[in-house]
C-alpha cells in the first residue's frame, strides 16, 4: 500500500515540475528563465526517485516511465494546487510558495522515515524546498509590496489559489497508513510550520490570508480540466511512439 | 529594463581558499534577487561555494584610451618577474 502514497507524492512533484517547465523560453527575463526550470528539475528529480521506489514496492512490472506517461487523468493523484495553470508570474510564484512552504517541513520531518529511500529523498529535497521558499517568497514580497499593478495581480493570485491549500494537509487512506507506519510524516502536523511561513511572507508582502471555501479532490483523482491538457502535452511522445527512448 | 532591474557583476569562489572570480553579469531588482539570480544562472553545475554580487555602477574602470601609458611601461622590466630566482629544492612546489 505504501506505493500508492508515494505515487501521490510523486504526482505532486511531476505535475508542478511540468508546470514550471512550461515557463522555459517564456519567462519575463533570462534570470527567471533559468531559475524556473532549475526549480522544475528539482521537482522532477524527486518525482523520478519516488516513482521508481513506488514501482519497486508495487512489484507489478511497471517502471517510473509507465507511471508518469501511461496513466490517465483519473489515475493521477496530485493536489489540485499543483495542476493549476501558470497564469501570470504572480500566480506561478505564489503557487510555488504554497507548495514549498509545505514540502520543506514535510521533507525535514521525513528525514526520520523508516524507509531508506524516503530518507535519502528527504535529505536532498528539504534543501531544495528551502531554496524554493526563499526564491518564491522574495518574489511574492516584491510583487505584493511593489507597484499598484503588481500588488493587484498578487492579491488576485491569492484569491485564485488560496482555496486549493487546505488539500495540502489532507491524508488519503493510503497516506494515513504510511504515516502510521512511520514511512511519511503526518501531513496534518505540517500546518503550523506552513502557517508561520505564509504569515511571515504575507506580512512583508502586505497581503492578507483570505477566508475561502476549500477545494479538494485531487487525491481521489477528481481533477480540473487543466490537468487533461497538461497530460496531453506531457504524455504525447509516449502515446504517439510507445516505448520511445533517446 | 535597466530602470527597474539594474546590472550586477557576479563573482564566484569555486572552493575555500581560492579567490572570488568574475564570471559575468545579470539583471536584478535588488541585491537579494541578484544573489538568487547569480545562484541560478552561474552555479548550476556546482561551480560555487560563495557568491558576491556588486552593482555594475559601483565599478570604476580604467580608460581603454589610457592603456598605453598605464600598461606599456612594464614591458621592458622583466626583472620584476620572479623567474630569475632559483628556488631551493627544499621549498618544493610553490
Amino acid at each position: 500500500m505504501a506505493h500508492l502514497a508515494l505515487i501521490e507524492l510523486a504526482d505532486d512533484h511531476l505535475i508542478l515540475g511540468h508546470r514550471l517547465s512550461e515557463w522555459c523560453g517564456h519567462a519575463p527575463m533570462l534570470e527567471e528563465d533559468l531559475a524556473l526550470p532549475n526549480m522544475a528539475l528539482d521537482l522532477i528529480g524527486t518525482a523520478r526517485t519516488l516513482y521508481d521506489h513506488a514501482a519497486t514496492l508495487e512489484d507489478a512490472g511497471r517502471s517510473e516511465d509507465d507511471l508518469a506517461f501511461l496513466r490517465v487523468e483519473r489515475e493521477y493523484r496530485n493536489l489540485l494546487l499543483v495542476e493549476r495553470p501558470n497564469g501570470d508570474f504572480a500566480q506561478t510564484m505564489l503557487r510555488q510558495l504554497y507548495f514549498a512552504a509545505f514540502m520543506a517541513p514535510f521533507w525535514h520531518a521525513a528525514q526520520d522515515s523508516s524507509d531508506e529511500v524516503v530518507r535519502g529523498v528527504a535529505g536532498k529535497a528539504s534543501k531544495e524546498m528551502a531554496y524554493h521558499i526563499r526564491h518564491a517568497g522574495e518574489w511574492v514580497i516584491r510583487l505584493g509590496d511593489g507597484t499598484e499593478e503588481s500588488a493587484e495581480r498578487m492579491a488576485e493570485a491569492v484569491e485564485e489559489l488560496h482555496r486549493f491549500t487546505d488539500e495540502l494537509f489532507e491524508s488519503s487512506p493510503e497516506a494515513e497508513a504510511t504515516e502510521t507506519a512511520g514511512v511519511l510524516p503526518s501531513r496534518d502536523r505540517i500546518r503550523a510550520a506552513w502557517d508561520a511561513t505564509i504569515a511571515e511572507v504575507f506580512s512583508q508582502a502586505a497581503l492578507e490570508v483570505p477566508e475561502v471555501y476549500p477545494q479538494t479532490g485531487g487525491r481521489a483523482g477528481l481533477h480540473g480540466e487543466c490537468l487533461g491538457h497538461l497530460l496531453a502535452e506531457m504524455q504525447y511522445l509516449q502515446r504517439a511512439y510507445p516505448g520511445a527512448t533517446w | 529594463m535597466t530602470e527597474t532591474t539594474p546590472l550586477w557583476e557576479v563573482f564566484i569562489r569555486p572552493r575555500n581558499g581560492l579567490a572570488h572570480k568574475h564570471v559575468g553579469s545579470l539583471h536584478a531588482a535588488d541585491e537579494v534577487l541578484a544573489l538568487q539570480a547569480a545562484r541560478d544562472v552561474y552555479t548550476r553545475r556546482g561551480e560555487g561555494s560563495s557568491i558576491w554580487v556588486v552593482p555594475s555602477s559601483a565599478i570604476t574602470a580604467s580608460d581603454p584610451a589610457a592603456a598605453e601609458e598605464l600598461f606599456d611601461p612594464t614591458a621592458d622590466k622583466p626583472y620584476r618577474h620572479p623567474t630569475f630566482y632559483d628556488i631551493p629544492d627544499d621549498v618544493g612546489h610553490m
